[in-house]
């Protein structure tokens, strides 16, 4: 039974409790749920966290914006070519501190996610990002990024507009930024069109969120032919904030209430905005030049390999 | 950067190794293996040609004009002046980070068939007189993706080109990021995209140059940075690969999309050079940049 399950019992009972109305026993039973979701919300499976990350009431970049910011003030357009829906971008106040915040915006409906892409942005969203981390950069703000998307959009107009060298810039530019960078992925964070935004001094990541290189039906289609064994994908392919802060590919977990971010939205943005507010205290204590060069250590470690060590041959018969 | 210049110091003193170990590599694999028989079949045109005259004119069909994949060891020869290629860099030995299985096999027949330590070549070189740093991706080798080895040597390349003040040349050939390694492989984009940047900061040229194919994670860093882009003629080059775009929006897609004429039309590619000129425009290029003091 995969965590969708779980949750969808969940409510059938407490919409059951509902109609029973009497106080006793009510109390118990909740009780009694409160218990069972205890049990099967907390030890859960990559595919279970993918299933959240992916989950239709989970909070969007914008809900977190209005809770995180006092006040945000939205600009549009990348100065080329249009306006890209999939990421939103402006300038908020986070606890006193102005900050420029870019985010990969899901639609809660169907109709809104048409006009969000499903938040895969083409060319000119990631050029927008650019444009206003560097006014950030500019008027030295800190630079917030919140990564929420499947990847960039794989279409003809996004080949034609240069999808590659768009997101190639943003991760070179991102790199050489003196202010302090913080990234949070608050849902899916797919491929390339992930990392676009997440060149950043602190990475952070909610429990239930995802990070890969590829969705988990891409890659058992590439490596095993077979796109029904996802569940079995997500679990080798260690995409979980718990394995990838293992692995050392982001710095902090900023906890979920149970059974998923969408349980308890309030709490969910409670501890994200305490994160990034300490991050922020955190990161002042650095000069521009130094946020720069740590930045760039930290990227320039990333690998898993082994170097053959010439000089330890000596005296040893080839 | 005292770090970088320790680590070549240490380099030195064990030269006679390295040397060693580049007659090995380049010997080996020497063996020129994509025509087998004394007749091939073009891909392209369906017509037989000879294979020896195939080799001579650069891999190029004789009918057609197709430009075959190459391998990196042939890519050096027709690039560089003879002789003037000293391989840097070896030594790297790929692991399995995520424990997949068979990756380590795969890693091993592959390093076996082509004879190199993995899909990326790089070292000191002269093009027509010029010196220049030379980074090759070989196709052959797992589909020349970008795993951690491949992005911690394009990087590696970078910063010997930095330590030499020397302009530096890459030819990408690649599927992408490599699958097997997972999120390591795409770290390594953010690795290879600020070497470019702390290369350029230092005011020296990089050329890249983009050959069949080049897509994924490669397209998405290091291979769209350069300060000049050239292409080889109908090179496949994207960020998504064909069959994606495809199933996303469930239509055919028009002839020569993707390729490099038609990025050259749309401006993300300087120039579109033939195989055969590509040494001359290279040593041109080279030329133009040379220091004025």
């Amino acid at each position: 039974m995969d965590i969708l399950a779980k949750e969808r019992k969940v409510r059938e009972l407490e919409s059951k409790i509902l109609e029973l109305g009497n106080d006793e026993i009510t109390s118990k039973l909740r009780q009694e749920i409160e218990r069972y979701k205890e049990e099967a919300m907390t030890h859960l499976t990559a595919w279970d966290r993918v299933l959240l990350a992916r989950h239709q009431l989970r909070p969007v970049a914008s809900e977190f914006i209005s809770y995180l910011c006092d006040s945000f003030m939205e600009f549009h357009g990348d100065r080329n070519f249009r306006d890209d829906k999939s990421i939103i971008g402006g300038i908020g106040i986070i606890n006193g501190t102005v900050v420029t915040i870019v985010a990969q915006q899901k639609g809660k409906t169907l109709d809104e996610n048409l006009v969000r892409n499903f938040a895969m942005p083409h060319p000119e969203g990631y050029r927008k990002a650019l444009r206003l981390m560097k006014q950030a950069e500019k008027f030295r703000r800190p630079i917030i990024t919140l990564i929420d998307t499947p990847g960039a959009y794989p279409g003809l107009g996004a080949e034609e507009r240069g999808q590659g060298e768009a997101i190639a810039r943003n991760l070179l530019e991102m790199s050489n930024f003196t202010v302090p960078v913080i990234a949070v992925i608050i849902g899916e964070g797919g491929r390339g069109g992930a990392l676009a935004l997440g060149v950043a001094n602190t990475v952070m990541m909610l429990e239930n969120a995802i990070y890969s290189i590829l969705t988990p039906e891409g890659y058992a289609t590439i490596l095993w032919k077979d796109a029904t064994l996802a569940s079995k994908a997500a679990e080798v392919m260690k995409v979980t904030s718990y394995d990838l802060e293992e692995l050392g590919v982001i710095d902090q977990i900023i906890k979920e209430p149970l059974g998923g971010a969408h349980f308890n939205k309030m709490e969910t943005f409670k501890n994200t905005k305490f994160a990034i507010v300490n991050e922020l205290q955190e990161l002042k204590q650095f000069t521009g030049i130094q946020l720069r060069d740590k930045r760039m250590e930290k990227y320039r470690n990333y690998g898993f390999f082994q170097r053959f060590n010439y000089d330890n041959l000596k005296g040893v018969k080839s | 950067m005292n770090d970088l210049i320790r680590a070549f110091e240490n380099r030195k003193s064990s030269n006679k190794q390295i040397k060693i170990a580049r007659t090995k590599s380049l010997v080996t694999s020497a063996k020129i293996d994509v025509p087998v028989g004394l007749y091939e079949k073009c891909p392209t045109c369906k017509e037989p040609v000879n294979t020896k005259t195939t080799i001579e004119n650069n891999f190029i069909c004789k009918n057609c004009g197709d430009h075959f994949r190459v391998r990196a060891i042939d890519r050096i020869k027709m690039t560089t002046d003879t002789g003037t290629f000293v391989e840097k860099g070896h030594g790297y030995i790929t692991l399995n980070p995520l424990f997949q299985d068979g990756y380590e096999e795969k890693v091993a027949e592959n390093k076996r068939k082509t004879g190199l330590d993995e899909a990326y070549v790089y070292g000191y070189c002269e093009i027509n007189g010029m010196p220049c740093v030379i980074g090759v991706m070989d196709s052959y080798f797992l589909m020349g993706s970008m795993g951690s080895v491949v992005g911690e040597k394009v990087t590696k390349s970078f910063e010997y080109a930095m330590y030499k003040k020397l302009p530096i040349v890459i030819f990408t050939a690649s599927g992408g990021a490599r699958m097997q390694e997972g999120i390591f492989s795409l770290m390594q984009m953010a690795k290879t995209s600020q070497a470019v940047l702390r290369h350029a900061e230092m005011g020296l040229l990089y050329i890249s140059v983009l050959t069949h194919p080049t897509t994924g994670g490669v397209t998405a860093s290091f291979a769209s940075l350069g300060d000049i882009i050239l292409a080889e003629p109908n090179a496949l080059i994207g960020f998504a690969g064909p069959r994606v775009i495809e199933q996303t929006i469930n239509q055919l897609l028009p002839e020569g999309f993707q390729r490099s004429e038609f990025l050259e039309d749309k401006g993300f590619i300087d120039l579109v050079v033939h195989r055969n000129e590509l040494k001359t425009t290279l040593g041109k290029l080279l030329m133009f940049h040379r220091r004025f003091q």
